[in-house]
């Protein structure tokens, strides 16, 4: 039995080494110094796609992402490792979306992609860590989910068996198909670009990105898998009041920047006066809360 | 998240050097390929791309998996169960990674499943993978046996074994016995023809890298009653076959990852390679060359590790109120590592074009006859690939024994315990100047090109070079320590008596070494400003190496050879 997986997939600016520059005056990410990258836990939900598709010979990965043009790089990395194409959702109706306005969108071109059997993503993004965008796409599409997963041991018989991870341990579940299963951090890394493939995909480009090269189209034109989709919101039939700001209940009240600065160890005496007092102080500085 | 590609600059550098353009476009065929397999590269920049992105695949690797597994490999190695090679956890995951990112078989073509990357960017991969962790190497660097069996097996045997290598399975050359170490000709291992032509393979060898390969290849003793090396051939073992057991793996002093075996052969089926007789005299030679410039690579890779490690320590350790790399004493220490280091690798990368250039013609030359001009361009790289290849191995090796033993230094007390990676590299490293034929065996196949001239002619046409103002001063060292050369190797050719020369071929072909790796260095600073602290650092050393030597052989007299001489 051959599966249809959709892996959603988020660029990222890289916060995991982050400089005196990572934030501009705003407090907003600066994110020219910070170079774009595979959502982490996106690579590990990858992974458990491209295992199903070992598994499962004759499966086909997806790789759906939202973002602008740029973002088709993610649908490229994904190829270099065993996907079979993508679709970059890019639209200027999309700038600002916060999970509930993006989640939409994607939900709007899961549908566009037709039959599937499994949607994956990572449980979160390093840039916004909500964690809320895979179980939103579920509840618009009205199927069930299975979050925190960290390996999915088999899809037969219309049903998937997950195991999850969770806080004393793991759990194995049992979930109808379709799906959507968010998978955690702590599931297998995903593997390295393969160099055939790498060499195979490395001119696949959106159609925009080489709207201006007659060259590059021509080549495009004529190996027709260097083709990544490229959708807008009319091509997913999005209601545009749903979309990008405007379909966007989150408003930034204000941004704090957070210093952490390492001072010398103080002593607390253990009693209970000092130990609230300390606790209230860390609450205050933003260590915990 | 590390990756060692893209933080050594210098690699590009070699990479991008200008013969790659002759090279790829001859491996390519003029990109013959370009329609015919959907990765194959359609001009020059396309594979340069390949190779530059394809190495960036290997930094990555190296830097998050291979290196940070090699401690643990270290400590666990491998085990025999059951007669059969388990590897450590971490080389499991390491060749998992090489074998999902299509590392395998990088330098077959593509119709047998291979990436057909010339020898360059091949070997600049082993130099990645050593860095991260030199015990592995050999694992992965196996699969250069794939390449004799390109050379000299049958189509069929080609068409059924390479696309296995390149799928993944591992290779081991199987050469030496218990009686047959450097001296192979005493290989005593028994093939015998059976009644329909087929081969069985019985008896004994010993110090097998990886001897629970799935694919080995197997010098043994096909005709009966001869006792030297022309009574050898070379054979195929596929160990999906059965027949061979693994009775033990040694205890090593270093590269503990990688399985030394002890194998015992009952009646194992195997194939005939080529023709009999040509198995050491012939495959095993050309076997040999490849897996020396693998050695360099793995020296070169080991040295850059120390230099790397040596380093951090230096900048990061304070005695005295400050880091230890504020005293003289310590950069001097650190200077002649870097210097070391970067001449190792200009000679390991102009060795493996030279050896890039020769076998693509030998390969053309297969397909159709080469043109007058190409016959005598493959003559000459043919040559000096000769010339360089035990050159590389010797000095490269050498020298990373040297900084291996540097980075401990500069490590003090703390590098002399089991904390800092510093003593596994230097436990390493040992091997290098010994596996794939010892120093003294790269000098014995080296002196001939002293004494026949290939390195001087060689050095002859660099000092044509015009160089950069700043660097005449250089240039000129060079010319003086070539005469000193010269001078020497008349000094030790005049005198007629074989042990005396033999007694001095060592000094001769470091001589050699240290002034051709001086006019590497000083080429590649016209393109790569980079290099120069490290082209003037290593010219003073070799400038004073060569004097040392000059003075030794010229106030020698040949009566005093006596004294050396071991007597009862």
């Amino acid at each position: 039995m051959s599966l249809n997986i959709i892996v959603l997939a988020k660029q990222v600016p890289d916060t995991r080494n982050v400089g005196k520059d990572a934030m501009k005056e705003d407090g907003t990410v600066n994110r020219a110094v910070l170079p774009a990258i595979f959502n982490p836990e996106d690579l590990n939900a990858l992974e458990q796609a491209l295992r199903l598709k070992e598994q499962y010979p004759g499966s086909k990965v997806t790789i759906l992402t939202m973002g602008p043009p740029r973002a088709a790089e993610i649908v490229k990395e994904g190829m270099y490792r065993g996907a079979d194409g993508g679709v970059v959702l890019s639209d200027r109706a999309f700038a600002g979306s916060d999970t509930l306005a993006t989640s939409y969108a994607l939900s709007a071109a899961v549908r566009k992609l037709g039959e599937f059997d499994i949607i994956l993503g990572g449980r979160q993004a390093i840039d916004g860590d909500t964690a809320q965008v895979g179980p939103q796409v579920a509840e618009k599409l009205g199927l069930p989910q299975v979050t925190y997963a960290e390996e999915i041991l088999k899809a037969e018989n219309g049903k998937v068996t997950v195991v999850r991870r969770i806080e004393s341990g793991v759990e194995t579940v049992e979930a109808p198909m379709p799906l959507v299963v968010t998978v955690n951090g702590s599931a297998a890394d995903c593997r390295p670009r393969n160099a055939k493939a790498l060499q195979k995909f490395k001119y696949a480009a959106v159609p925009s990105e080489v709207a201006n090269d007659e060259a590059k189209k021509a080549f495009i034109e004529k190996r027709p898998y260097l083709e990544i989709g490229e959708w807008n919101a009319s091509t997913v039939d999005a209601d545009l009041s749903q979309c990008g700001l405007a379909g966007s209940p989150t408003k930034v009240k204000s941004i704090e920047n957070v210093v952490f600065a390492a001072k010398e160890a103080r002593r607390v005496e253990n009693e209970d006066g000092q130990l609230e007092d300390l606790i209230k102080e860390l609450i205050a500085n933003h260590t915990i809360g | 998240m590390a990756n060692f590609y893209n933080d050594n600059p210098v690699l590009k550098h070699y990479l991008n050097h200008p013969l790659m353009e002759k090279i790829v476009a001859l491996k390519e065929r003029d990109f013959a390929d370009a329609d015919k397999y959907d990765y194959a590269p359609q001009n020059f920049e396309d594979a340069m791309d390949s190779y530059d992105k394809v190495l960036e695949i290997v930094g990555e690797i190296c830097g998050d998996i291979v290196a940070e597994n090699a401690e643990g490999v270290d400590h666990e190695g491998p085990q025999v169960v059951n007669n059969r090679v388990v590897y450590a956890e971490g080389t499991k995951r390491n060749l998992d990674a090489c074998r999902k990112a299509g590392l395998m078989g990088m330098a077959m073509p593509r119709r047998l499943g291979g990436l057909n990357f010339p020898i360059t960017p091949y070997i600049m991969a082993a130099d990645i993978v050593s860095r991260a962790d030199a015990g592995f190497e050999n694992l992965w660097g196996l699969q250069d046996c794939a390449e004799t069996i390109y050379e000299f097996a049958s189509d069929e045997q080609k068409e059924k074994y390479i696309p296995r290598v390149c799928a993944g399975e591992t290779m081991s050359m199987d050469l030496t016995e218990p009686d047959a170490g450097s001296d192979l000709q005493s290989v005593m291992l028994k093939a015998s023809q059976k009644e329909d032509g087929s081969w069985v393979l019985n008896g004994v060898k010993r110090f097998i890298t990886n001897g629970d390969a799935d694919i080995h290849l197997v010098l043994a003793r096909s005709e009966e009653g001869s006792h030297d090396g022309r009574g050898l051939s070379m054979f195929i073992y596929d160990k999906r076959n059965g027949g061979v057991n693994v009775r033990r793996i040694e205890n090593k002093m270093g590269i503990k990852g990688s399985p030394t075996c002890e194998l015992v052969y009952k009646d194992a089926p195997a194939e005939l390679v080529g023709s009999r007789r040509l198995g050491l005299i012939k495959y095993v030679m050309a076997l040999m060359n490849g897996a020396r410039l693998g050695i360099a690579a793995q020296s070169v890779g080991l040295s850059e590790a120390a230099y790397r490690e040596a380093l951090d320590y230096a900048k990061d350790r304070k005695q005295f109120g400050k880091s230890i790399i504020e005293f003289a004493a310590v950069d001097r220490i650190l200077s002649d590592m870097k210097a070391k280091l970067d001449a190792s690798r200009a000679l390991l990368y102009a060795c493996s074009r030279y050896v890039d250039m020769y076998k693509i013609y030998d390969d053309i030359a297969k397909e159709r006859a080469l043109t007058v001009e190409e016959k005598k361009e493959a003559k000459k790289y043919s040559r000096l690939a000769d010339a360089f290849t035990p050159l590389a191995k010797g000095m490269t090796s050498e020298f990373c024994n040297q900084n291996t033993y540097d980075c401990i230094q500069i490590h003090g007390g703390s590098g002399f315990m089991k904390d800092y990676r510093c003593e596994r590299l230097y436990r390493d490293a040992r091997i290098t100047s010994i596996y794939e034929g010892t120093t003294q065996l790269q000098v014995v196949a080296a002196i001939r090109h002293v004494t026949t001239g290939t390195y001087l002619n060689w050095i002859r046409e660099m000092e044509e070079m015009t160089v950069k103002p700043e660097d005449e001063a250089v240039k000129n060292t060079l010319v003086f320590m070539t005469q000193q050369y010269a001078d020497a190797v008349k000094a030790v050719t005049e005198v007629e008596d074989s042990k005396f020369q033999d007694f001095m071929a060592r000094p001769l072909v470091e001589m050699a070494g240290h002034i051709v790796m001086g006019y590497l260095l000083l080429d590649d600073v016209q393109r790569n400003d980079d290099l120069r602290r490290s082209m003037n650092v290593y010219v003073k050393y070799g400038q004073a190496e060569v004097a040392k030597h000059a003075d030794f052989i010229g106030n020698f007299k040949p009566e005093q050879l006596k004294d050396y001489l071991y007597e009862e």
